[in-house]
């Protein structure tokens, strides 16, 4: 079983659902539908893929100053990811989260992980511990 | 480096009001950019009552029932709906009543209704030097550069939160190190027709936000002030096609007294001699639509039209009427104005659609066509028209937008080349 411990980003209650890693960065807004999470960028290689309840990893983010609208639409009609794993920080989609923790919604868990380090985790069901630790279930 | 907090704003953090709430999520945001600090802000321009979706309408909400309001100037930039009447739109009911509550919400908060994105052209204007947190893309870039004032891209949420909170994270840009250019855009080799013309400023600006990402850059070569207006186009065109949030023009803008002083004294990591290839290049890129036989539709203001450029509208028209719906979008700022002297009356009469409080790229208000061709003037239009209006775009100058829509047909004379 393949287990890392990872940097928690914004606190959540942890999460499990089916691994979906991205093969190239993604702008939320443009790029994801804010209605049911489908990846709507039609240059994106996962296009038409959904994110809704899925472990997100994200080797990177396009910056849109409202993609943290997105997330926390998503966040409030219940289509968000079960948990994000981010190679880098980006502050201005996990305020999303931060939001969405305030507005007193279920808030999904983001770490951060080297995106190396993501291959291992490719197609399986992973759980994502409050404390960050992310794991391939068996 | 771990954010420290002062007594005060951990007091205002640990409260259960909306300026609390607000207080926290500076702060989460503070700790996630790896701020040493919070900076106490002279001002704000809010971009986050522009309706996306219900959870942005409940958000506000929650702040107003909270008691919050904002501890400096704010001022809002375009909502979703047209309340000055000038425009129809297209919205959903049930979504047009979302995005109207929205616009109570930050009312409530006592953001000023200005409804603008060019704030800066309707009295905004902070000092330079100043630390603000503004939003909207070609407000920020334009308060930075133009005015001298400092600011981040603040977006959705943050912009609002460090309004009631007065503090924001000092990051990035509020960093005198982080302002200084770290690469040169020469235009002097451009033919100076081209650089007077009106198209110079939103093609180059196009192109220098593609050649920037998100590095500030200084522009070199230009022997006259090209006047707010053209600044403002620049900006908008350069922060919709790169993560743009600060430029230097050399004797222009107020941090660039000249090359050397933008540059911080050092050497550019890169010098990007722009020809006259590239600005073709540039214009041309600007339109998705290949030579259509007619044009659909015409929308400018983008950033909103000032009363120069109103002007400036009315004298290429002279009082034709046009064949194709025109929009010309504009803050209520300007339409007071406008209408005081007869203008608006003229532009109506003729033809012309004013959109005032929003924009045709953010809200339904232009037929639906997903085979519709668009003209603009605009590098922003030009940029987000395809994706959030289906229509393709031919860019062309001002003066090209006014005889295309008066032939119904592109009439395309203003080339780079």
């Amino acid at each position: 079983m393949t287990a890392l411990q990872a940097e928690v980003l914004v606190a959540g209650s942890g999460g499990t659902g089916e691994a979906l890693i991205l093969d190239a960065p993604i702008s939320f807004w443009g790029g994801v539908d804010p209605k049911a999470g489908r990846i709507a960028d039609v240059r994106h290689p996962q296009h038409g893929r959904c994110i809704a309840g899925k472990v997100l990893f994200l080797p990177g983010t396009i910056g849109s100053s409202s993609a943290s609208a997105v997330l926390l639409e998503l966040a409030h009609n219940g289509h968000a990811p079960a948990a994000l794993v981010l190679h880098q920080p980006d502050a201005i989609l996990l305020l999303g989260l931060i939001v969405a923790r305030e507005m007193g919604w279920e808030t999904p868990i983001a770490v951060r992980l080297d995106r190396d380090r993501f291959a291992p985790f490719r197609d399986a069901q992973i759980e994502v511990a409050a404390d960050g630790r992310v794991s391939a279930i068996p | 480096m771990a954010l420290e907090l002062t007594d005060a704003e951990r007091a205002t953090a640990a409260g259960g009001d909306g300026r609390a709430m607000a207080m926290r999520i500076v702060v989460a945001t503070a700790e996630l950019l790896g701020a040493p600090r919070l900076i106490p802000i002279a001002s704000a321009h809010i971009d986050g009552a522009l309706y996306h979706g219900d959870s942005g309408t409940l958000f506000a909400e929650r702040l107003v029932a909270g008691g919050a309001k904002v501890a400096v100037r704010a001022t809002l930039n375009v909502g979703a709906l047209d309340l000055t009447g000038c425009s129809k739109n297209r919205l959903p009911g049930r979504e047009a009543g979302m995005a109207r509550r929205m616009m109570d919400a930050y009312r409530g908060l006592g953001c000023e209704p200005s409804w603008t994105c060019t704030p800066y052209q309707a009295g905004h204007r902070p000092l330079r030097g100043s630390d603000v947190a503004w939003g909207e893309s070609n407000a920020v870039v334009f308060c930075n550069s133009v005015l001298g004032a400092r600011t981040n891209r603040y977006g959705d949420f943050l912009d609002i939160a460090c309004a009631i909170a007065g503090v924001a994270p000092d990051y990035g840009l509020h960093r005198p190190e982080n302002r200084i250019a770290t690469f040169v855009f020469d235009v002097g080799a451009l033919p100076a027709d081209f650089l007077a013309s009106e198209i110079a400023w939103p093609v180059l600006g196009s192109l220098y936000g593609r050649e920037a990402g998100d590095d500030v850059g200084v522009v070199a070569g230009i022997t006259a002030h090209p006047g707010e207006d053209a600044l403002k186009a620049f900006g908008a065109a350069a922060a919709s096609s790169g993560a743009v949030g600060l430029f230097h023009v050399a004797g222009v803008t107020p941090e660039a007294p000249d090359l050397d002083t933008a540059l911080g004294f050092g050497k550019p990591t890169r010098t990007i001699k722009v020809t006259r290839e590239m600005a073709a290049d540039a214009q041309r890129r600007l339109s998705t639509a290949e030579l259509p036989a007619a044009i659909d539709a015409v929308a400018i203001g983008s950033p909103h039209l000032s009363p120069r450029e109103f002007a400036e509208l009315e004298r290429l028209i002279g009082g034709r009427r046009l064949a194709v719906p025109f929009y010309a979008c504009t803050g209520r700022h300007v339409l007071a104005e406008l209408e005081r002297r007869g203008g608006r009356a003229a532009l109506e009469a003729s033809g012309v659609t004013i959109v005032a409080d929003t924009c045709v790229v953010v809200t339904p208000i232009m037929p639906e066509n997903i085979t519709g061709v668009l003209m603009t003037n605009s590098g922003k239009f030009a940029h987000y028209a395809p994706g959030n209006t289906g229509y393709s775009v031919l860019y062309g100058s001002l003066s090209d937008c006014v005889e295309s829509a008066v032939a119904g047909k592109p009439s395309l004379t203003e080339m780079a080349l």
